[in-house]
C-alpha cells in the first residue's frame, strides 16, 4: 500500500521535510547555548526575593553591577 | 523548594531551549532573550511552587509561553520584522538556497495561528510529549493533538501545495528545495 494520500496534500515526504525545518531552526539557536547575560544573572541572583525585586522592573538596566 | 545550587545548574541547562522557544514563537531575538529573562526572573522569583521531583523543563516553557501570551496581548498592533530580526540571531548564516528555503519556512510558520504555532513547536521541535504540551498551553491532549495537525497540514499547504490543486509531489518539493540533488 505505497499510495499517496492526496486529499490532505500531506505525503510523509513533505511532513518530514517540515519537520526538518522546524527542528533545524531551533536547533540552530540550542546550539548557541547559554548567553552569559543569563548565566550570571542565576548565578548572582540570591533567591526569591532578589528575583522578585526584579520582576517586571524594566527601569534600569537590570543586572546592576559594572 | 528553595534556589539549590543543583537547581540553579537544571535552570541554566533549560536556557538554551527556552530561547528556542522563544524565538521560534515571537519570530525576534532581541524581544525573544527579554522574554528568556523575565522568564527566568519569575522562576526563581516563585520556586517555592515549583514541585520538586516534577518537569522542570515544562514548568519554565509554561511560564515563558504565558508570559509571551500577555506580552503579545499588549504588543499586537506593533509592526514585526520577524525575517530581519530573526536572522541577526543566528550564528552561522545558512547558504544561499537554504537561506531562502528558511525564510520561507519561518514566513509560513508565522501565518499560523497562535494556538497553533506554539503547539506545533513544543511538540515537532522541542521535542515534549503531548501530554506535556497540553499541560503547558493549559488545554487537552486531544487539543494539542488537532492544533499540531492542522499546523502540519496549513504549513504544508503554505510552502508546497500553495495554489496547485493537483500538484505533483516530487517537482513541487524539488523545486522548492532548490535542486538539492543536483
Amino acid at each position: 500500500m505505497k499510495e499517496v494520500k492526496k486529499q490532505g496534500g500531506l505525503n510523509a515526504e513533505i511532513q518530514s521535510r517540515i519537520g526538518h525545518q522546524l527542528r533545524a531552526m531551533y536547533d540552530d539557536v540550542v546550539r548557541q547555548g547559554v548567553p552569559d547575560r543569563f548565566a550570571e544573572l542565576i548565578r548572582k541572583l540570591d533567591g526569591p526575593e532578589e528575583a522578585a525585586a526584579q520582576v517586571g522592573g524594566e527601569t534600569d538596566k537590570n543586572s546592576g553591577g559594572e | 523548594m528553595p534556589l539549590t545550587n543543583q537547581l540553579r545548574d537544571d535552570i541554566l541547562a533549560s536556557v538554551p531551549s527556552l530561547r528556542a522557544f522563544a524565538i521560534s514563537l515571537s519570530g525576534n531575538g532581541d524581544r525573544a532573550d527579554d522574554l528568556v529573562q523575565e522568564t527566568l526572573l519569575r522562576a526563581i522569583a516563585n520556586i517555592d511552587s515549583f514541585q520538586p521531583g516534577s518537569n522542570l523543563p515544562a514548568w519554565l516553557f509554561t511560564i515563558l509561553r504565558n508570559l509571551f501570551r500577555s506580552d503579545y496581548r499588549k504588543r499586537r498592533r506593533e509592526v514585526e520584522d520577524a525575517e530581519g530580526n530573526y536572522a541577526k540571531t543566528l550564528k552561522t548564516q545558512p547558504a544561499q538556497n537554504a537561506h531562502l528555503e528558511f525564510e520561507e519556512f519561518r514566513a509560513a510558520l508565522d501565518k499560523l495561528p497562535q494556538d497553533q504555532r506554539e503547539a506545533l513547536i513544543l511538540v515537532g521541535a522541542s521535542g515534549f510529549s503531548y501530554e506535556d504540551a497540553a499541560s503547558i498551553c493549559g488545554c487537552a491532549v486531544g487539543t494539542i493533538k488537532s492544533r499540531v495537525n492542522r499546523a502540519r497540514s496549513k504549513l504544508s499547504a503554505l510552502l508546497y501545495v500553495e495554489g496547485a490543486e493537483d500538484f505533483g509531489p516530487d517537482d513541487t518539493v524539488r523545486a522548492v528545495i532548490g535542486g538539492n540533488g543536483g
